[in-house]
């Protein structure tokens, strides 16, 4: 078994080496992030002909079967081929919503017709796709949402408005969440709907954030009109779809943002310290050492869990790893910047080094780590109740 | 070698049955109250008729031949019930050591020994109040073929009942620090009161003579045998240290569900809950970290100092938080003797301490990091 695992290794380190193009091999520049989509921009060829490759491959969505565009690697293979793309710095080649938020959900619960029509696309960057679920009156009380979705014959008919729609105005498609029942319990009357965002009525508007940037939109339906055959699940059954939906965003929230900064820190402090040996005050080194720690233990977290796919609290696991991943990445957003001292407060101009200015975006941007894809408190909520068993409060 | 998940479980289940058919917390305060110190020898022999002292020993020489995961099995059921046992001390110290130095007849014969039940050994690398295991005034001159062995070591857990003893010390006209097996006929020692009530004692030895093959000579030069040691002391103290968290931590919560104050349960209360659930998370994350070092041992990694002082470090800090909520959220009653609250906090300070503290360890964790 693990000879055929090492066999395995060898052939990918092998087409690896052969496949990866040298500037997919440095790290990740913001204007290059390959997210795909009918209006897919790439402004450096490299990337287009390696995302290609790995669509050939099946390696976009390694785990995924074959006939939705994924190669149906076991998850021991998928973890080597994510190792040999870590050991040469190879770029993720496709950045997705679709892959690591809706596909899982589909491929658990959608109907064949559905996984037919909706994965291939997903796997092969065809069609980005944006979250529809908080509204500006359903924040960390979710299902109290009030986007209308009434039944018309062959279509629904959507009107009301959806809030922190990551990266909306640049997407083609929204998987939303809708009410279709208002008399029932605000947990019975959810449905889960996949629509195109530039269906007539639909109204995109970009939210500036305090980081200066607007990744974020709040987006309004009007009329907006959705064939009935793009609901997933039952109608009125959509809730604890969401709730699957949101497990797998938590795990890939944490997992993505734990592998994106790796010893940075260090490197930060030395730079920016004042003296010639690169020294810092005890007090910083300690915390900063402290982070680190932290950092490395989700790390380890992370490919335990994913080896305990058979743990009985799995779902709920993506909380954990949710709280934590949120807590060490404020931790480190907050010691960047004091580890850049005066460099680390500049906002704008060549007065001040890129990557400090970049710095200063990224700690900004971070503070919704522990808001976005459920808040810390709501998470610690469900760890309380789903995993140490404790009562629900009385009122 | 390493068992599978299911046999490993198995021997999981054994090691619980045991600890809690033969050494429940109960056990160990009836102890406390009636000596003393808690002697880990009063139930070895019941543990040596288990095999565990030679879990780590080959084969070939009376052991099982295998690793560091399934010791470490017996090691967190042993913390979870406070258990006072020299097998942290002999079964996984002293036979990492007497397996990481070059094999002579002494080490293959100690090792034996080791299995059968017939030798315990204590580590004592300690002089100063604070760890510092390169600070060294010990000697050791070579007289006529042996070694005279000349100094003094502190608080050194296990060390009342011990029949021989891993000693650092300088060897005379170099600058080397040698690790060597010194028995315990000659060396004096003071029995300590400690709060964790368990064996520790300072021991003193003037001009003690020991064989030439006495002197331990790492097998692999490139870090020293001492620090090889101390880093799976490190990680089989996290061991322990993770099984008292956890119990601790399960104490509280049974607590939390059964506790009534303002007509509910206490637990229902979500600043109590939040409190909870963080704990929960700082558990994981802690187990995250001592799996892989342990994983690093028995593959023989270059990480394992690294993930040694990142494991210490972490579970250090870990325990410190959960043993003094454990007493917080039980209120007036985790105050009292009465309860084991105090008996945990008071074996989480001592750990905590030995062999480097958390702040040791942040320290070192940078300085491995290059920093």
């Amino acid at each position: 078994m693990a000879t055929e695992l090492e066999r395995f290794r060898d052939e990918v380190r092998e087409w690896l080496e052969l496949n990866c193009p040298a500037s997919m091999r440095t790290p990740m520049v913001d204007s290059e992030i390959p997210w795909g989509g009918r209006n897919a921009k790439f402004p450096n060829p490299d990337t287009k002909l390696w995302l290609d490759r790995m669509i050939e491959k099946g390696w976009t969505v390694p785990t995924w079967p074959e006939q939705y565009g994924g190669a149906g690697l076991s998850i021991e293979q998928a973890q080597v081929l994510e190792q040999e793309m870590e050991k040469i710095n190879a770029r993720t080649p496709l950045f997705s919503m679709g892959i690591f938020m809706l596909g899982p959900v589909l491929l658990e619960l959608g109907t064949e017709e559905q996984k037919q029509r909706f994965l291939p696309d997903i796997a092969r960057g065809k069609r980005r796709w944006c979250q529809g679920y908080s509204e500006p009156g359903a924040g960390s009380d979710l299902a109290s949402l009030s986007t209308k979705a009434e039944l018309r014959g062959d279509h629904y008919l959507i009107n009301g408005s959806k809030i922190w729609n990551s990266e909306a105005d640049q997407s083609d498609w929204i998987f939303c969440l809708v009410r279709t029942d208002f008399d029932a319990p605000k947990h019975k009357g959810i449905s889960f709907l996949l629509f195109d965002l530039d269906s007539p009525g639909v109204d995109r508007q970009p939210i500036k954030l305090i980081s200066g940037s607007s990744v974020f939109c709040q987006t309004f339906f009007d009329d907006v009109k959705v064939p009935a055959e793009n609901l997933v699940g039952e109608e009125n059954a959509g809730w604890s779809i969401a709730k699957r939906l949101l497990q797998y965003e938590r795990q890939n929230v944490g997992k993505h943002l734990n592998k994106s900064f790796d010893i940075k820190l260090w490197d930060l402090a030395k730079k920016y310290s004042s003296s010639a040996d690169g020294q810092i005050e005890p007090d910083l080194r300690s915390r900063i050492a402290r982070q680190a720690i932290q950092d490395g233990a989700l790390g380890l977290l992370i490919e335990r869990l994913e080896r305990e796919a058979d743990n009985p609290n799995a779902g709920s696991m993506s909380s954990v790893m949710k709280v934590a991943m949120a807590d060490i990445n404020l931790q480190r957003g907050e010691l960047a910047i004091e580890a850049m001292g005066a460099a680390g407060l500049g906002w704008q101009g060549d007065e001040f080094p890129e990557e400090a200015l970049g710095e200063v975006r990224v700690w900004l941007r971070g503070k919704a780590n522990s808001i976005e894809g459920g808040t810390s408190e709501v998470n610690l909520n469900i760890i309380a109740k789903r995993i140490l068993g404790l009562p629900d409060p009385q009122h | 070698m390493n068992l599978d998940r299911e046999s490993q479980q198995i021997f999981q289940d054994s090691a619980r049955d045991w600890v809690l058919n033969s050494a429940p917390i109960s056990h160990f305060r009836h102890q406390r109250d009636s000596q003393p110190y808690v002697s880990g020898r009063e139930l070895w022999q019941e543990q040596v008729e288990l095999g565990w002292p030679g879990i780590m020993v080959p084969e070939e020489l009376g052991g099982s031949g295998l690793g560091m995961q399934e010791l470490s099995l017996v090691i967190e059921q042993m913390g979870r019930s406070l258990t006072a046992s020299p097998l942290l001390s002999t079964g996984l110290i002293a036979v990492s050591a007497l397996s990481l130095c070059e094999q002579t007849d002494f080490s293959r014969s100690r090792l034996t020994s080791i299995a059968s039940g017939e030798l315990t050994v204590a580590l004592a690398t300690e002089e100063g109040n604070h760890h510092a295991p390169h600070c060294v005034s010990a000697t050791a001159r070579q007289h006529e073929g042996q070694w005279l062995l000349n100094g003094r070591k502190i608080r050194v857990a296990d060390a009342n009942s011990a029949d021989a003893f891993l000693v650092s010390a300088k060897i005379e006209a170099s600058d080397q620090l040698g690790v060597f097996l010194l028995p315990a006929e000659g060396v004096s020692v003071t029995p300590l009161a400690i709060f964790d009530s368990r064996e520790h004692g300072n021991i003193s030895f003037d001009a003690i003579a020991v064989p030439e093959q006495a002197l331990l000579v790492a097998r692999d030069s490139s870090t020293s045998l001492l620090d090889q040691i101390l880093d799976r002391a490190r990680i089989g103290l996290a061991v322990e240290m993770l099984g008292s968290a956890n119990a601790a931590f399960e104490m509280t919560l049974d607590y939390l569900k059964i506790r009534e104050q303002f007509g509910q349960l206490i637990g229902s209360f979500q600043a109590l809950q939040h409190r909870a659930a963080k704990m929960y998370i700082e558990l994981e994350l802690a187990r995250s970290v001592v799996d892989a070092a342990l994983l690093a041992v028995d593959e023989g990694s270059t990480e394992i100092p690294l993930l040694a002082s990142q494991a210490k470090a972490l579970v250090g800090d870990t325990l410190n938080h959960i043993t003094n909520e454990t007493i917080q959220l039980h209120g007036g009653i985790g105050m009292t003797d009465e309860h084991d609250a105090g008996l945990f906090i008071k074996r989480a300070r001592v750990t905590e301490y030995l062999y480097g503290s958390s702040a040791f360890h942040r320290d070192r964790y940078a300085r491995l990091r290059g920093f």
